[in-house]
C-alpha cells in the first residue's frame, strides 16, 4: 500500500480566492463619510439612481447639503462660486474640495472648512446652505452646478468627436435625498428653490422596501 | 520559482557539495491561504452592492396656472398632516357658504395600511388597472412588444377618464408620508398626481377635522 500524502494541492483554491480577493477590492467603492447621516425613507420604487447626479441632502431639521459626484465639475462649480461671491480659492483649496463629499455650510465658512482635516470636519456642526430668498446660496450652487455640468459635458463630446469614438450624453439629473422625519415644508422650499431656476424634474431617493410588495 | 531549504542544516557531512538533498518544490501555503481569505471576507462583507433607488417626480411647472385642476371629474384630493393623519375628498373643493350652492366639502379620513390607501386607490382607479392587466397579459403571450406595453400603459394612465390625485401636505406633515402616497400611486398605477400647495380654506377644514 502506497503511503498516502495528507498535505493536499491548494493551488486551485488559493487561485480562486485571490481572483474573488481581487474582484472585491476593485469593485469596491469605499464609502466615503457624509457630514449627515440621512435616514430615507423606504418606497417600492426599483430604479437606481443614474450616475450623473447634483445631489441635495436634507436631514431631519431641514438643512440642505449639497453634492455633484463629478469631481471636475465640483471643482470648477467652486471657482464660479468663489467669482460670485468674491472669496478667493486657491488651486489646492479647489483641489481639496474635488475630493470632497457633501458639505452644508455657507460658503463665508467653506473656505476654513475645506482647510480642515478630515478627522475635523466630521466634527463640524454644518448649519446647512443658507436658501432664502435674499440670500439664496443653494440657488446659485444650483445654477452654477449645472452649467459647469453642461460645459463640461460639452467637452467631453467635442473630444469624443475628435477622436471619432461615440459619446453617450448623460444628462445632469437632481436628486434629493430627504430624511423621511424631516417635515414637508422644508423639503418643499428647497424643492421651491429648483423650480424657480426652472427645474421640475428630480430624483427622490429611497431605499427599497422589505416585505411582501401589497397586490 | 521559490524553492524552500527543507534541510536543517545540521548535516556537515562530506557529500553535502557533491549532492545536495533532493529538496520538496512544495511551500506551506496554509498561511497565504490564511491571508487571503481573511481579506476575501473583509471584503465581501464591507462591499456594498446596493445603489440607492430613487424615485422620479415631476413638479408642476407654475402652480398658479392650474386652476382648474380638480375641475376633472375623477379627482381625489388627500390632505396630509402631522402625526401620519391623512384625510381626502372627491372631487372639487366647496368652502361652506359656497356662491355655487353646493354641499361643502366633507374630509374623509384614512390611513397609511393596506386596508386605508391602498385599497381605496385600488377601487378609485379600478379602469386603469384593468386595463393595465391586460396588457400585461397581452405582452406576457407576447403579443406586443415590450415598448409597445410601455406606450400602452402610459396611455391608459394619461386618459381623460383616468383617476387624478392631487396631494397637499401642510406644515406638520413629515417628508415619509409624502413619499409614502406617492409610492402607493404608483403602485396603484396611478398616472396623473401632482403635489401642490394647500389652499387656505382646506387648511382649516382639514384642521378642524384633525381637532376633533
Amino acid at each position: 500500500m502506497p503511503k498516502s500524502n495528507p498535505s493536499l494541492d491548494m493551488t486551485p483554491m488559493v487561485d480562486l480566492a485571490f481572483l474573488l480577493v481581487t474582484f472585491f477590492m476593485l469593485t469596491a467603492t469605499s464609502r466615503v463619510t457624509e457630514p449627515v447621516i440621512v435616514d430615507t425613507p423606504s418606497s417600492f420604487s426599483d430604479k437606481l439612481l443614474p450616475e450623473n447626479v447634483m445631489l441635495i441632502s436634507i436631514d431631519d431639521k431641514g438643512r440642505p447639503f449639497y453634492n455633484i459626484n463629478n469631481s471636475d465639475v465640483r471643482e470648477q462649480t467652486l471657482a464660479k462660486m468663489g467669482q460670485q461671491y468674491k472669496i478667493n480659492f486657491t488651486d489646492a483649496e479647489k483641489k481639496r474640495f474635488a475630493g470632497m463629499t457633501s458639505f452644508g455650510v455657507p460658503i463665508a465658512q467653506l473656505k476654513e472648512y475645506i482647510n480642515m482635516d478630515d478627522p475635523h470636519r466630521i466634527l463640524v456642526k454644518s448649519p446647512g446652505i443658507p436658501h432664502d430668498s435674499l440670500h439664496n446660496e443653494l440657488g446659485d450652487w444650483i445654477q452654477f452646478g449645472r452649467i459647469e455640468a453642461a460645459k463640461q459635458a460639452k467637452t467631453q463630446k467635442e473630444r469624443a468627436e475628435k477622436l471619432g469614438r461615440d459619446f453617450k450624453y448623460e444628462p445632469l439629473r437632481f436628486a434629493i435625498k430627504a430624511d423621511a422625519k424631516t417635515n414637508y415644508i422644508a423639503v418643499k422650499d428647497i424643492i421651491k428653490v429648483f423650480t424657480d431656476k426652472d427645474i421640475y424634474r428630480f430624483n427622490l431617493i429611497t431605499s427599497l422596501e422589505q416585505g411582501e410588495v401589497k397586490k | 520559482m521559490a524553492e524552500v531549504n527543507t534541510d536543517d542544516g545540521g548535516g556537515h557531512g562530506k557529500h553535502d557539495k557533491k549532492r545536495a538533498k533532493k529538496s520538496s518544490t512544495k511551500i506551506d501555503m496554509t498561511p497565504m491561504v490564511d491571508l487571503a481569505f481573511l481579506l476575501l471576507t473583509f471584503f465581501v462583507l464591507t462591499s456594498t452592492f446596493s445603489k440607492p433607488k430613487t424615485m422620479e417626480i415631476n413638479f408642476p411647472a407654475d402652480p398658479k396656472d392650474k386652476k382648474d385642476e380638480t375641475k376633472v371629474n375623477n379627482a381625489i384630493t388627500f390632505l396630509m398632516t402631522k402625526d401620519d393623519g391623512i384625510y381626502y375628498y372627491n372631487g372639487e373643493f366647496y368652502p361652506e357658504k359656497n356662491i355655487k350652492g353646493q354641499p361643502p366639502t366633507q374630509l374623509t379620513k384614512t390611513d397609511f395600511s393596506a386596508n386605508g390607501l391602498h385599497k381605496l386607490l385600488l377601487d378609485r382607479n379600478k379602469p386603469t388597472t384593468l386595463a393595465i392587466k391586460l396588457l400585461e397579459e397581452r405582452l406576457m403571450k407576447r403579443e406586443i412588444a415590450d415598448t409597445t406595453y410601455k406606450r400602452l400603459v402610459n396611455r391608459e394612465k394619461g386618459l381623460k377618464e383616468a383617476l387624478t390625485v392631487l396631494v397637499k401636505a401642510d406644515e406638520k406633515a413629515i417628508y415619509k408620508n409624502v413619499i409614502d402616497v406617492i409610492d402607493e400611486l404608483n403602485i396603484c398605477n396611478v398616472g396623473k398626481y401632482a403635489i401642490v400647495d394647500m389652499g387656505q380654506k382646506e387648511l382649516e377644514l382639514l384642521n378642524a377635522a384633525n381637532n376633533k
